[in-house]
């Protein structure tokens, strides 16, 4: 079954969505972040959706659901890169994705965490990639 | 280039009444392949007396040869009208030809009538043949038909090159006229000038929401100075662009309003609610910079 | 010219969106109304999953003069749904979420037409038109 991958830099956990997803597997990657932000301690959650030509009612709903668990787990979520046409889309829609912060991209996103949590700035030697 | 030629579909109606029987189609094929070059010629002399030297007599007898060639083989593989799918490569020839023509400065008339000649030229050959009687009249006029249909094909190529010529530049238009500026690192800016209409709104929202991508930056400032009325539709257009902005992870700070815009905006009821809103865009961009300034001291 | 998806899994409201984003590019629909069309196809194909018990989806294209479209139609041999105007409220969810499913799909579309009654099963069909 896909997987999506998920990289721990620093204290944070960068999720890039490259695939369109079946539910299920929307599901999964709710389950192993929060497995993963327990397990690393990590602070911090980006999901790249730069690559997601649209988010559905569903894959909003996902993204909510990962964003409240995420906060219980003491940490924040940025959701980056929504494309325009999924943005102007979602606004049709009606879909406000409540509680959800966003940046434009991963360095913003990243910025944002740092900023708001004051995060531990990123170490080169501290990355490590989960499958 | 052609995008897009006359639908089969709008051939296909009306086509019953002038369609050729099997018969005719076969004996046109013949003509056409039979008196191959004489035809050609005769066919080219017609043309070159309309288009009085324009084109040269090489490129025309090029031209014609080919336009013959197409006709022949439509009309060997059974085409009955001009709709049919044999025809297929015809009608490309045709849409080609009208657009380069149009191209050279003729007009749609001269192109149709280049088609029409190939009559003349049919005409002529019949009546050079053994028996001119009345089933070579006949068969004459269903000939004709067919051809009359490709000549007004080219009429109707003619006004689609036009109307999508006109289309492109209407969207060039557009474009040109809802620049979106940067002013500053993280700072877009959008003058929006003139009447925002749905088709201009949905440009401009979509340029601005890509320019923010493109360019990384999380403010824009979306000034209305040079819109000279502000109605619920136009409101509702600027606010579905800052909630898609926001979406995405930028803010938008609205400059420029006058102070009668701003009593319509109150009498309409329209809520703004969050968002900034300045009066000048030197205002608005000295609100963004103490915004990002403060964000960088707390670091 | 239609195709048709049979709709039993996950996979296939994939499948759904895939082959709507082809029919809606060879028809030249602009990038947000491509964007519009498959979220809303998205949104009913899971519908026609989730609610409906599975069904089919025929996408075909259809032609208004000199405008190309395409349309939609979704059809599963479910419950039906009992209160159509309820359900086509703003807000209104059976399934628990943000509730969005079928208003918030029609104004993603230019026509929407909905043929349903209690046990008889339900059969949406939507259409976009080229501007």
């Amino acid at each position: 079954m896909d997987r999506v991958p998920i990289l721990k830099i620093g204290d944070v956990l960068l999720v890039s969505i490259q695939i369109d997803m079946e539910d299920h597997v929307a599901l999964q990657l709710q389950e192993d972040l929060a497995e993963r932000i327990v397990v690393t301690g990590c602070h911090g959650v980006v999901i790249d959706i730069s690559a997601l030509d649209i988010v559905d009612s569903f894959v909003g709903r996902t993204l909510a659901t990962i964003a409240s668990i995420s906060r219980v787990l003491d940490a924040e979520t940025v959701v980056v890169g929504m494309r325009p046409a999924v943005a102007i889309t979602l606004v049709e829609l009606g879909l406000s994705l409540p509680g959800i912060r966003t940046a434009l991209n991963v360095e913003l996103g990243m910025d944002l965490l740092v900023q708001e949590r004051m995060l531990v700035p990123m170490n080169d030697g501290d990355d490590e990639s989960h499958d | 280039m052609v995008k897009s030629a006359p639908a089969m579909d709008e051939y296909r109606a009306g086509e019953a009444a002038v369609a050729l029987s099997t018969d005719e189609v076969s004996r046109f094929a013949d003509l056409l392949k039979g008196h191959g070059d004489r035809l050609t010629d005769l066919w080219t002399e017609e043309v070159a007396r309309t288009l009085r030297g324009r084109l040269s007599q090489a490129e025309l007898q090029r031209q014609t040869a080919e336009l013959q060639r197409a006709f022949a083989s439509a009309a060997s593989a059974g085409a009955q009208d001009l709709g049919a799918e044999a025809a297929s490569e015809l009608r490309a020839l045709l849409s080609e030809l009208t657009i380069s023509r149009a191209r050279q400065g003729f007009t749609s008339t001269e192109t149709a009538v280049s088609v029409y000649a190939l009559k003349d030229a049919m005409l002529k050959i019949l009546e050079e043949g053994e028996t001119a009687d009345g089933s070579t009249l006949r068969d004459y006029v269903a000939f004709s038909g067919f051809v009359d249909r490709a000549a007004l094909y080219t009429f109707d190529a003619f006004v689609r090159a036009r109307e999508e010529l006109i289309a492109d530049q209407a969207e060039q238009l557009l474009e040109l006229s809802t620049p979106v500026v940067k002013l500053w690192e993280g700072v877009v800016a959008v003058p929006l000038v003139g009447t925002l209409d749905s088709a201009r709104a949905q440009v401009v929202m979509e340029r601005l929401l890509q320019t923010l991508v493109d360019t990384g930056s999380p403010y824009a400032i979306i000034d209305i100075t040079g819109v000279p009325a502000v109605d619920t539709q136009v409101a509702q257009h600027i606010l579905k662009t800052v909630v898609a902005a926001r979406l995405m992870g930028a803010d938008c700070i609205i400059s420029g309003i006058r102070p009668q815009i701003a009593q319509t905006i109150v009498a309409l009821g329209i809520e703004f609610g969050d968002i900034a809103t300045k009066a000048s865009l030197a205002d608005a961009l000295r609100h963004v910079l103490k915004i990002t300034g403060s964000q960088k001291l707390e670091r | 010219m239609t195709e048709r998806i049979e709709v039993t899994a996950d996979q296939d409201v994939v499948r759904v969106r895939q082959l709507v984003r082809t029919v809606a590019v060879g028809v030249n629909l602009s990038l947000v109304d491509q964007t519009k069309l498959v979220t809303a196809a998205s949104e009913l194909a899971r519908n026609t999953l989730v609610y409906g018990g599975g069904g089919t989806v025929e996408i075909g294209q259809v032609q208004n003069g000199r405008r190309a479209g395409i349309r939609i139609v979704f059809t599963d041999r479910g419950p039906g749904i009992a209160d159509v105007e309820l359900a086509l409220t703003d807000g209104y969810t059976t399934g628990g979420g943000l509730g969005l499913g079928l208003s918030g799909a029609r104004r993603l579309v230019d026509e929407f037409d909905i043929d349903t009654a209690v046990g008889q099963g339900t059969s949406i069909t939507v259409t976009k038109w080229c501007r």
